[in-house]
């Protein structure tokens, strides 16, 4: 008898390996029409907290940004010199990163412009991620284009991070074993825990987030994703999450910019 | 740090106004741990004053239970023209000041 259970027992799980099923997600895709900002999954409150630009948090970082923008490096030169006193000449620009450098021929984000701007204009040292001086630039150039719809160029030297993005966003990964695409394609706009599942946008970042209770970059929502799942976060300013950053500024193209937003 | 006034730059005689402070703070409550599990020691502010031409109109304590980045609203009377000072101090001593000036008409 027990050896006809063990048999039988075997038996299933030979048939189980020989036929297992595929589970590479689906590479499915948001249709155009219902692509939403995470703005409007948030509760009338956090909205009413984003809209107000003198109770939303994030403003204290782009105020100290305003100040670091209009300082004078050892050189004389402050971003405001190239940039304009109002930083007109940005207007619009934090809604078209992350993009090629064209001396290097990198993909570059924000933070990274500012950096690489540091060192070929001001003679500065590089500003470490999540430092409060470099969320305040970054926020203040991302404040610059609010409203200014998302638009990427991923031709030439950027198809290939944009490709890599895309595979990282299909990519099963942690111990709970889910791509990015599974909750937010698949099943945004159900309940997860108490919250609801949202499409993943980055447009309101770098942005506030009550559960930080403070001011944070994309790539910082990015490593808390990925440590939701149980995966191991990757490093600040990493090639993969810069190859993210690019492919989730595609996936929202036409959102509006709402840094600095204040998400759950 | 970074602080923010809202206020008006005048006001009529005996309107009351509506005044916000928002100050960036951690407002660390001392009651988490880091991800290696040491205590990260609290680090508050726990003072808050408003004076209106040298006299307080506003004061509070606060406790480790305030939100980080703590925002305040509160209202007073316009009645001379004179300067709003308002000044948090920390757990330490450690104050921070920022100053706005009302008109009356």
């Amino acid at each position: 008898m027990m050896r006809a259970c063990l048999l039988a027992f075997l038996t299933v799980t030979a048939c189980t390996e020989a036929s297992a099923p595929d589970t590479t997600p689906e590479r499915t895709r948001l249709a155009p029409g219902e692509i939403r900002s995470g703005y409007t999954f948030l509760q009338p409150q956090t909205q009413a907290l984003q809209d107000d630009d003198f109770a939303n948090p994030g403003f204290l970082w782009v105020d100290r940004g305003d100040a670091l923008f209009h300082e004078a490096a050892a050189n004389g030169k402050s971003c405001a010199s190239c940039h304009g006193e109002e930083g007109e000449e940005l207007a619009s620009a934090a809604a078209h990163y992350p993009a090629i450098d064209e001396d290097s021929g990198e993909l570059v984000n924000i933070e990274g412009r500012i950096n690489l701007c540091r060192a070929r204009h001001q003679e500065r040292e590089p500003l470490d991620y999540e430092s409060d001086d470099l969320l305040g630039l970054t926020a203040y150039v991302a404040y610059l284009a609010r409203g200014v719809p998302m638009s990427v160029d991923i031709s030439g030297a950027a198809q290939s991070w944009y490709e890599k993005g895309e595979d990282y966003f299909y990519t099963r990964r942690g111990q709970f074993n889910l791509a990015c695409s599974q909750c937010h394609n698949e099943s945004w706009g159900k309940k997860l825990r108490g919250d609801t599942i949202s499409q993943g946008h980055g447009n309101a970042f770098p942005g506030y987030r009550l559960e930080w209770q403070s001011f944070g970059s994309l790539q910082r929502r990015l490593r808390d994703c990925d440590s939701g799942v149980r995966a191991e976060p990757l490093d600040y300013g990493s090639d993969t999450y810069k190859a993210v950053e690019l492919y989730l500024a595609k996936r929202a193209e036409g959102l509006a910019m709402e840094s600095p937003g204040v998400r759950r | 740090m970074t602080i923010r006034i809202a206020a008006p730059d005048t006001a009529k005689k005996g309107e009351v106004i509506e005044i916000k402070a928002l100050i960036q703070h951690p407002m660390e409550t001392g009651y988490r741990s880091d991800s290696k599990g040491k205590e990260i020691p609290r680090d508050i502010i726990t003072e808050f004053e408003c004076s209106y031409d040298g006299e307080t109109v506003f004061a509070a304590n606060f406790f480790p239970a305030i939100a980080a980045n703590p925002f305040l609203t509160f209202y007073t009377k316009a009645t001379t023209s004179g300067t709003l000072e308002f000044t948090w101090t920390d757990q330490d001593g450690e104050s921070w000041s920022e100053t706005h000036d009302l008109t009356v008409e």
